[in-house]
């Protein structure tokens, strides 16, 4: 059963909802650009920890213009670590894909004393001029699915993008994820470089990378970008997977995340 | 009524597959395939030559706007081309309209109000200081501004510009996106408090909100005419009587494309290549680049999705009797001219400052000179006096030049002043 909560942080000025489900040890997830679905593999993580998947400021119903109560990305983190002191979390397993990889590794940077195992799924962060990251909000959107994933026509590749019909749904769906774009691209516009190289040396927890090996928006060579960075970090690949091997092998990807944070 | 002569500074040279070769003809146009800075240097040269004609043939303004790695209009910094024409024309009453110099890509943004107090000192005080948000292709995909933050940061440097025009005491501006401790504009303009200002929108509700409440002359910088753009004016004067001002007419500015010949017949046979060039090649771009995620606020983009704007046909399967017939160009003979601008745009807009496009997309020099030539001969003077029995004073036009006319002076006088 999913519980859910909204939480006031930023002097009440930036409502957060958070996501629950599952017992056992915390662990808590970032979602990506495209806002949060409590999909197959948060519920497959939820078999063995307590999940929490806190929706990013301006991403949460209800709370859209809250997004203009922040300024930049230190902003962000303050908020989020301000949502972890809320749910009565103090250190706690972490992970995050895409745009909620780079959040949950600069939480890991900024508060490494709370973060105990790290798991972030293609993270963006860097930038290299010879294999720039596909900057998915030009793209157009009847597009983007078959940036984003390696099966654009999957049922699971359908579930996050949101439904076509009927033509309501549609029109939700579709306003979420642009104003999810909008809000996570708030941070990181218009190169997703924003210094984590300046502050990456302060994580002290195990990392692991699991990255999709038909990665189109950012290609898995950039997972040197943080094995080079962390000590002892590892990288697992995903194979049948893009930007969001969560998404296209849930099963798979909840199995290498949930090993790796449970050890 | 004033009318001026708008100019967009495009490439007239595209080859003939631009639309099927390239992706688009703003943000990535390959410009070592596409131009040469020589040939470039000519169109500029043009681009002047073009709109000092037309300030000597009467016309009561000569607008330049600003773009960026876009390939149908080349003018980084229209306010260049603003000194050129301010000096050029000195000693007449024709307005320096700059439609202009867009405020949330210049940092700090007051130095579009130094450049602005400028050309209002050389000019005379002959300066409209048009203040655009910029398109999301100019601001966000060509210099770097966060989609999100593009309308706050527009609006902060709006307030700042005002500010430094008109304070008396030097001042600290402690914003959000901007902080300066010792705001004190050298120069200042010439017009008191501050210069006319206009704000270009393309529909979006909240820039109607923003134009009625600061009082500012409204500006849809349409290509697609009149009847395309009724709905959406019409909802800009519903915000103008929601909020309680008149409806004067002057508040409004639209921007037309015109080409006159002197039948309709030869009107076609002159300009339908250059304007189909100008809607196939010119406005070629992904459609998406219009509205990155975050660019619109929440409630604008319910409201897009909801209810999109009515996708008009795909241009590029349109040819030039199509545009003439939808209104997106008045093409014709003087009389044709003359009772569509008067019938679509002044009156069915409720228009008082008309922007007129006569140079358009391929339209080489000698012709875009005939076409301007002979709308200020024959279509100009029928419509200028439009307005003067309702007894609306322009308050967005220069106090200098509201009441006069200017007149046809031969080549050279204007510069000779």
């Amino acid at each position: 059963m999913i519980r859910e909560q909204t939480l006031s942080v930023w002097q009440n000025r930036v409502r957060m909802r958070v996501l629950s489900d599952g017992s056992g040890p915390p662990l808590v997830y970032y979602h990506g650009p495209w806002g949060l679905t409590w999909d197959p593999f948060l519920q497959s993580l939820a078999e063995r920890f307590t999940v929490y998947a806190p929706e990013h400021p301006g991403t949460s119903p209800s709370a859209h213009d809250d997004i203009y109560h922040l300024d930049n990305l230190w902003d962000l983190v303050l908020c989020h670590e301000e949502l972890l002191t809320a749910l009565k979390l103090d250190e706690v397993a972490m992970a995050g894909h895409s745009f909620g990889g780079m959040v949950a590794c600069e939480m890991a940077a900024a508060y490494p004393r709370r973060v105990k195992r790290l798991a972030l799924i293609a993270p963006l962060g860097f930038w290299r001029d010879k294999e720039p990251v596909k900057n998915w909000m030009m793209v157009n959107p009847p597009e983007m699915p078959g940036w984003v994933f390696r099966d654009a026509g999957s049922e699971a590749a359908k579930q996050m993008i949101g439904p076509t019909e009927p033509p309501d749904a549609a029109a939700a769906a579709r306003v979420k994820l642009m104003w999810a774009m909008g809000a996570t691209g708030k941070f990181i516009w218009p190169i997703p470089d924003k210094g984590l190289k300046k502050r990456i040396h302060r994580v002290t927890s195990p990392t692991l990378l699991v990255w999709g090996k038909d990665d189109r928006i950012l290609p898995p060579v950039y997972s040197d970008e943080f094995t080079q960075r962390i000590p002892g970090a590892r990288l697992q690949t995903v194979a049948d997977a893009g930007h969001a091997p969560q998404v296209e092998q849930p099963q798979a990807v909840a199995r290498m995340i949930g090993e790796f944070l449970g050890a | 009524m004033k009318i001026s002569a708008f100019h967009l500074m495009p490439h007239r040279e595209l080859p003939p597959d631009f639309e099927k070769r390239y992706e688009s003809v703003w943000v990535t146009p390959p410009w070592h395939e596409l131009a040469e800075p020589r040939r470039v240097g000519q169109y500029y040269n043009w681009t002047l030559d073009e709109l000092l004609f037309a300030a000597r043939a009467g016309f009561d303004g000569v607008c330049t706007n600003e773009h960026h790695q876009n390939a149908y209009g080349f003018m980084p910094s229209p306010n260049i081309m603003g000194a050129v024409l301010a000096k050029a024309t000195n000693g007449s009453s024709v307005a320096i309209v700059q439609m202009g110099a867009t405020l949330p890509t210049s940092n700090p943004p007051i130095r579009v109000a130094e450049e602005y107090a400028m050309l209002d000192c050389i000019s005379g005080g002959r300066l409209v200081a048009g203040l655009p948000l910029g398109s999301p292709m100019d601001v966000n995909f060509c210099y770097g501004i966060t989609p999100m933050e593009h309308r706050e940061r527009y609006r902060e440097a709006f307030a700042l510009t005002l500010k430094a025009w008109q304070a008396r005491e030097i001042f600290a501006w402690n914003g959000r996106y901007f902080q300066l401790a010792n705001v004190n504009l050298w120069p200042r303009p010439i017009q008191q408090p501050h210069p006319p200002v206009w704000v270009p929108g393309s529909g979006s509700i909240s820039t109607f909100d923003f134009a009625v409440e600061h009082d500012v002359c409204y500006c849809f910088l349409s290509y697609s005419g009149a009847k395309a753009a009724k709905s959406m004016m019409d909802g800009y004067w519903q915000v103008v009587t929601d909020r309680g001002k008149d409806a004067n007419p002057y508040r409004a500015g639209f921007l037309q494309l015109v080409t006159v010949a002197e039948t309709d017949a030869q009107a076609e046979e002159k300009y339908a290549k250059h304007v189909e060039y100008f809607y196939h090649k010119c406005l070629h771009w992904p459609p998406q680049y219009l509205s990155p995620p975050g660019n619109q606020d929440y409630r604008s983009l319910v409201s897009a999705v909801a209810k999109p704007i009515r996708h008009a046909v795909d241009p590029k399967t349109l040819r030039y009797r199509d545009f003439v017939e939808k209104g997106y160009v008045i093409s014709g003979s003087p009389a044709t001219v003359r009772d569509r601008l008067k019938e679509e745009v002044i009156k069915g807009l409720n228009v008082g400052n008309l922007m007129v496009l006569l140079q358009i997309g391929s339209m080489p020099h000698e012709l875009t000179l005939e076409n301007m030539d002979l709308f200020a001969k024959k279509v100009l003077p029928e419509l200028r006096g439009h307005w003067n029995e309702e007894g609306w004073v322009n308050h967005w036009w220069p106090a200098g030049l509201r009441d006069t006319v200017p007149t046809a002076m031969p080549a050279g006088a204007a510069s000779r002043a």
